[in-house]
């Protein structure tokens, strides 16, 4: 991922963020949540989270981080070794009761009964939310999947769903009602391109109408489009969280400048107290630093320095991510 | 699957027919940026505190049992077999009775009295058969759900852990009595056709009329339904242990066997009083006059210990439970 512009339009993203300070409490709150599996597996360890309500909330982190095993505390399913999480104002599991029938969730891939069909598999699980209107149930099912474009199907049995129509139900089912929060683990997941685009639609004008939604994604570029905050996790630590703008920004990008005038543009960047400049056959490279790339450009071109192009390379969430969870490819143990 | 826009998904007429009828009711369909208000969210929330259950959990836990195709094939099963046994003894038996005793006393008597195949298809069943099925439905009935992942799906519903226990419950004990029924009923038809139907003979020598018998008939059914209550209730505990359902059936059909097994065993007398299996021929005593109660009391009790017993530990486990898979 390369940005070919210095100087950034400012993104939809950070003009939300303003709207998101709305004064709600945080949808959710966790306090050195922990979770230890067997004698000395530490899972999750230590979590200090806080999702703002109305954000776009990406959570992100390599396999075997902890993300699973933390959405799994919040929706009550697994009780913490240590530590308190609180949703939309409840302490979890405890007041799971009040608090589930309020947010929709989509955990670890879809789960339905094969031998029924999309529609009485909504049925099932708006039958065991009892404070769901009995009443109103087939037409809220009716909208759910319309939402999700699988009214066509939805009279076929789910075993004969594709994997991309399964990942759809399993969305209708988080919004069989107006949802406060919705939390989704990899929900693009075995979409093409064309479902993913809806998926991310679909996120956008939910969040457009006040819900919180806390998104777990392996796509980085996923997050980058749809999310207002994001938190990484690694090994069971968070090792950051905040708006995506920030996140971003703490990683400066390179600059490649394109120049006939190498070592002249060379000692402008190091006066300007850019990082590691050096010259390359066909211009010079530097690490921003601190240093604005307006600031570097400006410069260079005072200084009588012929450009052919001037690009800054990174900068992106992906480089942030890298960053801060290293490159390693390997399955964190 | 055709690529429709998500959020610009026209409502289907139906959709909106079902919402006008119901006057409003619903929040208007909420297709692409057009929501309602927080504030409609929090009073829906807010206004259907408890609801009536009439449709509710329970009616969808009945459907998941009764439309599973499983359960027609083990409940089709059940059907042939007093079809099968009547058959073997409408034509490849050389009349005369000297059947061995235990729960095939009513064999010898089927072919003077249809409604005897009744109670020798219920003897026949209840040492294996039934409880088999029992142990299918009742092993899979947590360790299903957590298989296919639907279990966490039905907990942050929120269906809430001691009332899914509950509804599981409530499933098994109607499988229960769709068994046994199944096994009466097709009993019936059976002996109405291959034998001729009539007036009673008692087990110690009496008579009674045929709409007598039939009553007696209907609360020896419930009678051997209670007897697998307690079974019921083991496969329910043993199947919120694990996330493998073929693993809770099989321990749950293995233990059947090993109370046969211990109930064979002499020098174990000790310990039969309280295997679940102990009293479940039992059900002989109604055809009895007067009815002899104490063992089908005896039988009752055991079902119900059995119940409260490993109902609590499945309780116990179910809340305590880390939703892995």
């Amino acid at each position: 991922m390369s940005t070919s512009t210095a100087v950034r339009a400012p993104r939809t993203t950070a003009t939300r963020q303003h709207d998101v300070a709305d004064g709600r409490e945080p949808a959710v709150v966790t306090r050195g949540l922990s979770k230890r599996y067997g004698r000395d597996r530490l899972a999750v360890d230590g979590l200090d989270l806080v999702v703002p309500a109305g954000s776009v909330f990406g959570f992100l982190g390599p396999n075997g981080s902890g993300k699973t095993t933390t959405i799994r505390m919040l929706m009550g399913l697994i009780a913490p070794t240590s530590g308190t999480a609180a949703v939309l104002g409840g302490p979890m599991p405890g007041a799971a009761g009040t608090v589930l029938p309020r947010v929709g969730a989509l955990i670890e891939g879809p789960a339905h009964y094969g031998f029924m069909t999309g529609r009485e598999n909504l049925a099932r699980l708006d039958a065991a939310d009892r404070t769901a209107d009995p009443r109103t149930r087939a037409a809220r099912i009716d909208e759910a999947l319309a939402r999700v474009g699988l009214t066509a199907a939805r009279d076929k049995k789910a075993r004969a769903y594709s994997l991309g129509m399964k990942q759809r139900l399993g969305l209708a089912s988080a919004l069989l009602r107006p949802r406060d929060l919705l939390v989704l683990d990899e929900p693009t997941n075995g979409l093409d391109p064309q479902g993913m685009r809806e998926i991310r639609a679909l996120i956008r004008s939910l969040a457009a109408d006040g819900t919180t939604v806390f998104l777990s994604s392996h796509l980085l570029d996923e997050i980058e489009q749809v999310c207002t905050h994001a938190a990484v996790m690694s090994r069971g630590r968070l090792i950051t969280q905040g708006t995506v703008d920030d996140l971003r920004a703490a990683v400066r990008g390179r600059l490649v400048v394109e120049t006939p005038d190498a070592g002249r543009a060379a000692l402008v960047l190091a006066d300007l107290k850019a990082v590691s400049v050096q010259t390359t056959p066909t211009g010079v490279e530097a690490e921003l630093g601190d240093l604005a790339p307006d600031v570097a450009c400006a410069a260079l071109v005072r200084a009588d320095v012929r450009v052919r192009s001037f690009t800054t390379k990174g900068g992106s969430l992906e480089d942030a991510f890298v960053a801060l969870t290293g490159e390693g490819f390997d399955v964190a143990d | 699957m055709s690529p429709t826009d998500v959020a610009a998904v026209a409502p289907t007429e139906g959709t909106a027919a079902e919402v006008a009828e119901r006057g409003g009711d619903v929040a208007k369909p909420t297709l692409g940026p057009v929501a309602p208000e927080p504030e409609a969210k929090a009073a829906e929330h807010a206004t259907h505190p408890y609801l009536p259950r009439a449709r509710g959990l329970l009616l969808s836990e009945m459907r998941l049992v009764f439309r599973r195709p499983r359960t027609y094939a083990m409940l089709g099963f059940l059907a042939v077999v007093p079809v099968l046994l009547g058959v073997a003894l409408r034509y490849f038996t050389s009349g005369g009775g000297g059947q061995d005793g235990g729960g095939l006393e009513f064999v010898s008597q089927v072919t003077n009295n249809g409604l005897f195949l009744v109670f020798a298809s219920l003897a026949a069943t209840l040492p294996f058969f039934l409880p088999m099925t029992v142990g299918v439905v009742a092993g899979d009935a947590i360790a299903g759900e957590a298989h296919g992942g639907t279990l966490r799906y039905l907990l942050v519903a929120p269906a809430g852990r001691v009332r899914l226990l509950l509804v599981k419950y409530a499933g098994l004990v109607a499988f229960c009595f769709a068994a046994t029924f199944t096994v009466a009923l097709s009993a019936l038809a059976t002996g109405a056709v291959l034998f001729p139907m009539g007036d009673v003979p008692l087990l110690n020598g009496d008579t009674i009329a045929m709409d007598e018998a039939l009553v007696r008939a209907l609360l020896i059914a419930a009678c051997v339904a209670v007897s697998l209550l307690g079974l019921a209730a083991i496969g329910l505990f043993v199947s919120t242990l694990t996330g493998v359902p073929v693993a809770a059936m099989a321990t749950t059909v293995g233990l059947v066997i090993v109370s046969a097994i211990l109930a064979s065993i002499p020098q174990f007398h000790a310990l039969h009083p309280w295997l679940f299996s102990d009293q479940w021929m039992s059900f002989g005593d109604l055809l009895r006059a007067p009815v002899e109660t104490s063992h089908v009391v005896r039988n009752i009790e055991v079902q119900a210990a059995y119940t409260l017993v490993f109902g609590a530990a499945a309780w116990a486990r179910m809340t305590d439970r880390d939703v892995t898979c």
